[in-house]
């Protein structure tokens, strides 16, 4: 049928190929349109940044690991591993009837050859540190060692056996990270870069790329070699950069669109009222705070950090501002997270706000600021109507404190690249979508030696030294302890100041199925099935 | 003539150049850089991202380097859009901007100056204020608003055509697009049109026509409508260069591939070939436009000559 098709297209012309795309002439063909969101950078997994690319790299590659419907980490291209008792070191079983798109096996080799790429530094990959576990990884990255001595090696093609440098207990959630992805080594090296294009891409996942529109659709189409092709339904994929979040509500409205990774925020109330329940929204693995400049000298007291924290009202936030199923935050920590349990909350979450306002009060007194020394603050932010109004209720929530608040917007490249070269300021807006689901991407933000996110410049040795022995514990429940114990200094000293946790928002039709909600947001086309 | 084009064309040469200096330099003095985005990259991966973009070397050097492969017809590596070169970016989306832009700019065209004409002939009247309120609203009325409500209209209420996406090229995709892109510039059209006609009907050679006793159709054809399309082609010149170079807002909104959404994301993720790209482009766009626009005068005004 798609040959006769193909055949066809140029003859009936491009009306009739609307035509067909929408009402599916093709018996059976089970078509899934997928919003996406932003437009992907790369199709490149070495490359690769951005969590649009993710989705699509997902369907089109298959890494070592992966996670299902739910978001647990489980079997992908090899179907069993195991790991030595320091926790230092991984052997994965690729599995027997693992194939490429065209035909060829999945061996040991090419996830040796793919991430000794992702990690030799011409790849200029953005996100490599994320493998810096692995042993000598950082130093093929910065060019120190030949890439040639990673510790990963391919003991035979069916096995991998990866060394790291530190037992890892998130190891395997990493590996579901889209940088874990593999590329198929023959089609590398010989169409170098372009060896992402639909004509060349060989794939392992579920899909394979038929073809890119930049900046309308990338189409993907069944892989009939995948080892687990029986168990999918879908037959093609389409993924649109639906930037323009109402126009894609209204695609969604008409039925051109199955699912959209985002919705228009101001729109949260009708879609509850008039979408029957195909609006979804579920926590996410990321939280908005504020950063305070501890070189501030009004920031760099933690009276006056507790203060400001106590005096936000986030339910008021959360309720009124974003009012999607954000969460207020009292924790850095997202709950809900891996290998953590609950996280270190604030005492005063549970307490009213009257209350909060006075301890408040009485925390600046101490500090030296009220009525006849007021303090004043200049909130940094990016310019977004959703930020603007955040930073307006939290001046307001400020007010009462005696606190004179003033706001500075700029645009994200300037805002980013202002903290990040350590440029000065009082409160500044960040907010951190976790790349893994570990408690330890979110507490490593502020160890006093990470240069880049770390834009309060807290420098604790108590908290680093805690860091580390958590780096170190293999004993998971131990571990967790102890990471708890660096958020409970986390919340005492707060140079991140936690105001709400994201929310994925999501618009779902109700003919789909197998589109479970999970931390990630990251739904593979393999597990979905349209209903008809 | 034609030399009169090509002296044109040779003297635009240093036009561009100092607008391909300009716009490289002042690209540079706006904070970040293509990699300094929401998420900060370590310093090891910063240090090896900017190596292989040349963005470790001297500006100066950066400059020459530019310039080097520009006369060789090579825009560079996009830095943000990893897969793609500049050239395969503008020649993707370009061809898809320059058939949009070209069907609105004709639309608005035609349908602007028949609408324009016919108040200009029925100034004063009902049909006359009609017309010039409809082009006013079309004017206040921008596309963000309009397009949107078409695509709720005619897409989720109507069914009629599909609210947005490529579809493969389909015609039935392409029609409230190139409508929402033309709507402002038929009213635009209109109103020029309307004002000149007026001011030319009342000219002394008019007059003369009229006395002479030469039909009103020939008045109106030959020796009104002419004259009065000039204000109207000087507009059409910088009009045309905007509209074939893309319009990020219909674009995004109908999801259109055009280059215009690629330029203005350029521009914020500070992808610094893609911008110099941009800027080449729709330089020479504004060259080339403006210089036909001064062509066209030859053909509908006696008194233009080129020598």
């Amino acid at each position: 049928m798609t040959n006769i098709r193909k055949a066809f297209l140029p003859v009936l012309g491009g009306v009739l190929a609307g035509a067909m795309l929408f009402t599916s002439v093709a018996q059976a063909e089970v078509v899934f349109h997928r919003g996406n969101t932003g437009e992907p950078e790369t199709l490149d997994p070495h490359r690769t940044s951005t969590t649009y690319e993710a989705h699509i790299l997902h369907d089109l590659l298959e890494g070592l690991v992966v996670q299902s419907a739910e978001g647990i980490v489980v079997g992908g291209a090899a179907d069993r591993w195991e790991i030595s008792e320091d926790g230092k070191s991984y052997t994965f079983h690729i599995r027997e009837n693992a194939k490429w798109s065209n035909g060829e096996p999945v061996t040991a080799g090419d996830f040796e050859y793919s991430l000794r790429r992702i990690l030799t530094p011409e790849t200029a990959a953005k996100y490599a540190n994320i493998l810096y576990p692995i042993a000598n990884a950082e130093q093929v990255n910065t060019g120190d060692v030949l890439p040639t001595e990673l510790g990963v090696e391919a003991v035979d093609d069916d096995t991998l056996r990866i060394t790291l440098n530190v037992a890892t207990p998130f190891f395997l959630e990493l590996l579901t990270h889209q940088t874990g992805l593999p590329v198929y080594p023959p089609a590398v090296e010989e169409f170098g870069d372009d060896f992402v294009k639909p004509e060349n891409l060989v794939t392992n996942g579920a899909f394979k790329l038929e073809e890119v529109v930049p900046q309308a659709q990338i189409k993907a189409v069944r892989n009939e070699f995948y080892w687990d092709n029986g168990n999918v339904q879908l037959d093609t994929v389409y993924y649109y950069p639906t930037e323009d979040r109402a126009a894609a509500l209204r695609r969604f409205q008409a039925g051109e669109l199955h699912v959209n990774n985002d919705v228009p925020q101001d729109q949260v109330r009708w879609m509850r009222d008039n979408l029957e329940g195909q609006f979804k929204a579920s926590p996410r693995l990321g939280t908005y705070y504020y950063a305070l400049d501890t070189r501030d000298p009004a920031m760099s007291d933690p009276k006056v950090r507790q203060a400001l924290s106590m005096a936000i009202d986030r339910e008021y936030i959360v309720e009124e501002i974003t009012g999607a199923g954000q969460v207020p935050a009292y924790s850095f920590v997202p709950p809900g997270t891996n290998n953590y349990g609950e996280p270190a909350i604030a005492d005063y979450a549970t307490q009213s706000m009257l209350d909060r306002e006075e301890r408040a009060i009485a925390l600046l007194a101490e500090a030296g600021f009220g009525a006849d020394n007021p303090l004043t603050i200049e909130i940094r932010y990016n310019t977004s109507e959703n930020h603007k109004q955040v930073a307006l209720a939290i001046a307001d929530m400020w007010k009462p404190l005696g606190v004179e608040v003033t706001l500075l917007n700029t645009d994200v490249a300037t805002h980013y690249a202002y903290l990040r070269d350590g440029g000065e300021f009082q409160v500044a807006r960040a907010g951190w979508i976790g790349d893994y689901n570990d408690a330890q991407n979110f507490l490593f933000m502020v160890e006093s030696d990470n240069e880049g996110f770390n834009y309060a410049k807290y420098d604790n040795p108590e908290y680093d030294a805690l860091m580390d022995e958590a780096a170190a514990t293999i004993d998971l429940e131990k571990r967790a302890d102890i990471l708890r114990q660096a958020e409970t200094l986390f919340m005492r000293d707060l140079p991140f100041v936690p105001i709400y946790h994201y929310a994925n928002l999501e618009l779902v039709s109700d003919k789909i199925e197998g589109w479970e909600q999970n931390l990630q947001g990251r739904h593979l086309a393999r597990y979905v099935k349209i209903k008809e | 003539m034609l030399s009169y084009a090509v002296r044109r064309l040779l003297g635009a040469i240093p036009t561009v150049f100092v607008i391909i200096t300009i716009s490289f330099f002042m690209m540079r003095l706006a904070p970040g850089g293509p990699f300094n985005l929401e998420r900060p990259l370590p310093a090891n991966i910063l240090r090896n991202l900017n190596a292989v973009y040349n963005l470790d070397k001297p500006l100066l050097m950066q400059f020459f380097i530019y310039l080097q492969n520009l006369v060789h017809g090579n825009f560079g590596p996009s830095m943000v859009y990893r897969d793609l070169s500049v050239a395969e970016i503008i020649g993707s989306g370009l061809p898809v901007s320059i058939q949009f832009g070209g069907a609105a700019l004709l639309l608005a065209l035609v349908v602007g100056a028949c609408f324009g004409s016919y108040a200009a002939l029925k100034q004063n009247s009902m049909s006359d204020y009609s017309v010039m309120i409809v082009a006013m609203v079309g004017i206040t009325i921008p596309n963000f608003v309009m397009a949107p409500l078409m695509q709720l209209v005619f897409g989720v209420e109507l069914d009629w055509l599909p609210v947005g996406g490529w579809g493969e090229g389909a015609l039935a995709n392409k029609v409230m697009p190139v409508i929402a892109l033309a709507l402002p510039q038929v009213a635009v059209v209109a109103r020029l049109t309307r004002g000149s006609l007026i001011e030319v009907l009342r000219a002394n050679h008019v007059r003369t026509a009229r006395a002479k006793g030469l039909p009103e159709r020939i008045v109106l054809w030959r020796h009104s409508l002419r004259a009065a399309l000039l204000p109207v082609v000087s507009y059409l010149g910088p009009a045309a260069a905007a509209l074939l170079t893309g319009s990020v807002v219909v674009e995004t909104i109908f999801g259109v591939p055009g280059v215009g959404r690629f330029f203005v994301q350029g521009a914020l993720n500070r992808d610094y070939t893609l911008v110099m790209g941009t800027v080449v482009l729709i330089a020479s766009f504004i060259v080339l436009f403006n210089l036909l626009v001064d062509l066209a005068y030859g053909f509908l005004d006696p008194k233009v000559r080129y020598d």
